[in-house]
């Protein structure tokens, strides 16, 4: 007797739940021949503001958790995704990429969110200084995290792209609102689900699946958004982020890279870029 | 005034109050509408602080924000009143002279009314002699769930004496009385002894003001106005801290009692963090970009 496929339902991830879109939309997801993968949620602006609530809802408590606290969190990312090694593998190939390259994206993937665990009690250090200054005065930088980032994740490279952008943005400390990859949503959407799984608290990351045009504008003006990274090299997308980003004076990431396997693609830089410099001036014992 | 006989209350159908407040919720309600019911339910607000730490600096700033909104975005109201403890309402007071906000105080051994008789009627008179436009009195829920219904009529009669010119809201603290059918039975009781309003909640327990004991209640008022023709107000406090709720309870209240209703002498919203979600939705309907309360005022 033949069994009934039993499809899954992709949802979007917001604030640890995984709703449908309040819009009700949903759009096609194809492979190259032209074969239906999955309905994807098309999630509206009403989603990405309440994505942007769940952030700003978990930030605070985010932030204040001890280095070492997230640093494990990422170590236990890393370890979800490698006991789900084979799910990514086969959802990279079905929708393109070839067996060596999806293996490759998936492994690079899950170093990748090792690398940041490790930073996440270091990189505080590198960046910090005590600066010399001519009065009876301390006087220390120190980094604070910047707040909610939305992130534009790169088309290319759907799940190492996002996560090279999403492990340095929360391991400093922010709490993100990320857009996955417009031409392959599928595997941003089944990570939300090892995100979950991984004691990442409610609201710290949340992805939409939809359209880059119609969100981009709300990504890049929304005035409680703290800072945006935006991946591509759409000029008219790039003038649409800086433009509407001085609504707030957001802190603007632009990257053009295509492909994030690359040796520079991770390093402790990509942390400092959502960090804000605190200097304290205390005055010294006369 | 005479207690009712409460063995004609109406019974409460639980799941069929449920079903018909969950209507109110799914009504469309956008652009010009949207602005009006949002600039509506900014009128109706009574800006409340009611914390062991108020200090007359911090009432203060209350009402400058009661005063001035948002002074970047025009035509806006001004809220109902604003709302503190008696020891403070002086302070209010002159705060808001010149004004048309009103100056609401709790009284009675507020929150949980454990007091004796003596000692409210003292405190309900302090509070008006300072200066006090209306009073929000609590009832003893401890005496109503015991079945002592005329102790609480008498109580809330002898509360309205005392508040003389003074406007009475009576709060039912509707999270303490478990059930709709003893919501309906306080609400009455209350009408009865005289209050000018029925309020919800002190905002101090859990769940505060809910939908469905709000229709509860505005049908009591109904009721009594059919019988009467006495009009009641109505104040949901405690709980209401979206514009998206604030609407949907002027729909509830639109299709309850009527257009009669629409206004702040007759609905009030007890509230502190509803006003700035308000503001950042106007301002999100003028500007069209979503906001963030770091650019809004304190409450």
């Amino acid at each position: 007797m033949n069994r009934i496929d039993v499809l899954k339902t992709y949802k979007i991830f917001i604030g640890g739940k995984f709703p449908r879109t309040e819009s009700g939309r949903y759009f096609h997801l194809k492979n190259a021949k032209g074969k239906l993968l999955a309905n994807m949620c098309l999630s509206s602006r009403k989603d990405f503001r309440n994505a942007v609530v769940s952030a700003r809802k978990a930030q605070g408590n985010w932030a204040n958790a001890t280095a070492l606290n997230k640093g494990q969190i990422l170590y236990r990312i890393a370890e979800m995704l490698e006991g789900s090694k084979t799910q990514f593998t086969e959802q990279l190939i079905s929708t393109g990429s070839t067996k060596a390259a999806a293996a490759k994206e998936v492994a690079l993937s899950i170093d990748r969110l090792i690398y940041y665990a490790g930073w996440s009690d270091k990189f505080q250090q590198i960046f910090s200084a005590v600066n010399p200054v001519a009065s009876n005065h301390f006087n220390f930088s120190t980094l604070e995290a910047t707040g909610v980032v939305s992130i534009i994740a790169p088309n290319e490279n759907p799940l190492l792209g996002m996560i090279s952008l999403l492990a340095p943005t929360i391991v400093g400390g922010n709490t993100c609102v990320i857009l996955a990859s417009v031409t392959n949503p599928l595997v941003a959407i089944s990570m939300a689900e090892v995100l979950n799984t991984s004691d990442v608290p409610a609201g710290v990351v949340n992805i939409l699946t939809g359209d880059r045009e119609e969100l981009l504008p709300h990504f890049a003006s929304h005035k409680d958004v703290n800072a945006i990274i935006y991946c591509g090299d759409n000029l008219k997308e790039i003038k649409t982020v800086e433009e509407m980003a001085t609504e707030n004076l957001k802190r603007v990431n632009i990257y053009r890279r295509k492909n994030w396997g690359q040796g520079n693609s991770q390093s402790p830089y990509f942390i400092e870029k959502c960090q804000e410099i605190k200097t304290i001036w205390h005055p010294t014992e006369v | 005034m005479t207690l009712p006989d409460l063995s004609k209350t109406p019974k409460i159908d639980k799941v069929g109050v449920q079903e018909r407040t969950n209507r109110f919720c799914v009504r469309s309600i956008k652009t010009s509408a949207k602005i009006h019911g949002l600039h509506l339910a900014l009128s109706m607000i009574d800006l409340t602080t009611l914390e062991g730490r108020d200090t007359p600096e911090k009432v203060k700033q209350l009402c400058y924000k009661a005063r001035h909104l948002d002074d970047s975005i025009q035509g806006l109201p001004n809220v109902a009143a604003v709302c503190v403890y008696p020891t403070l309402v002086g302070v209010a007071k002159k705060e808001l002279i010149g004004s048309e906000i009103k100056v609401a105080s709790v009284a009675t051994a507020f929150p949980s009314g454990q007091s004796t008789l003596e000692v409210k009627l003292n405190d309900t008179k302090y509070a008006v002699a300072e200066g006090a436009d209306e009073v929000d009195m609590v009832i003893s829920r401890g005496k109503f769930l015991e079945g002592e219904y005329n102790f609480v009529f008498d109580e809330i009669a002898a509360v309205k004496q005392a508040c003389g010119k003074a406007h009475l809201k009576v709060i039912l603290e509707t999270g303490e009385l478990d059930t709709l059918d003893n919501v309906r039975k306080a609400s009455d009781i209350a009408i009865h002894a005289g209050a000018d309003f029925i309020k919800t909640s002190t905002g101090k327990i859990s769940p505060a003001a809910t939908m469905p004991v709000v229709f509860v209640m505005l049908n009591a008022i109904k009721d009594f106005y059919k019988e009467t023709g006495i009009k009641i107000g109505m104040k949901p406090a405690g709980g209401i801290s979206t514009a998206k709720k604030s609407l949907q309870y002027l729909v509830m209240l639109k299709e309850t009692l009527g257009d009669e209703w629409m206004n702040k002498d007759l609905f009030r919203f007890g509230a502190s963090s509803l006003a700035n979600d308000i503001l950042m939705q106007l301002k999100k309907q003028e500007t069209g970009i979503y906001q963030s309360l770091d650019y809004f005022s304190k409450d």
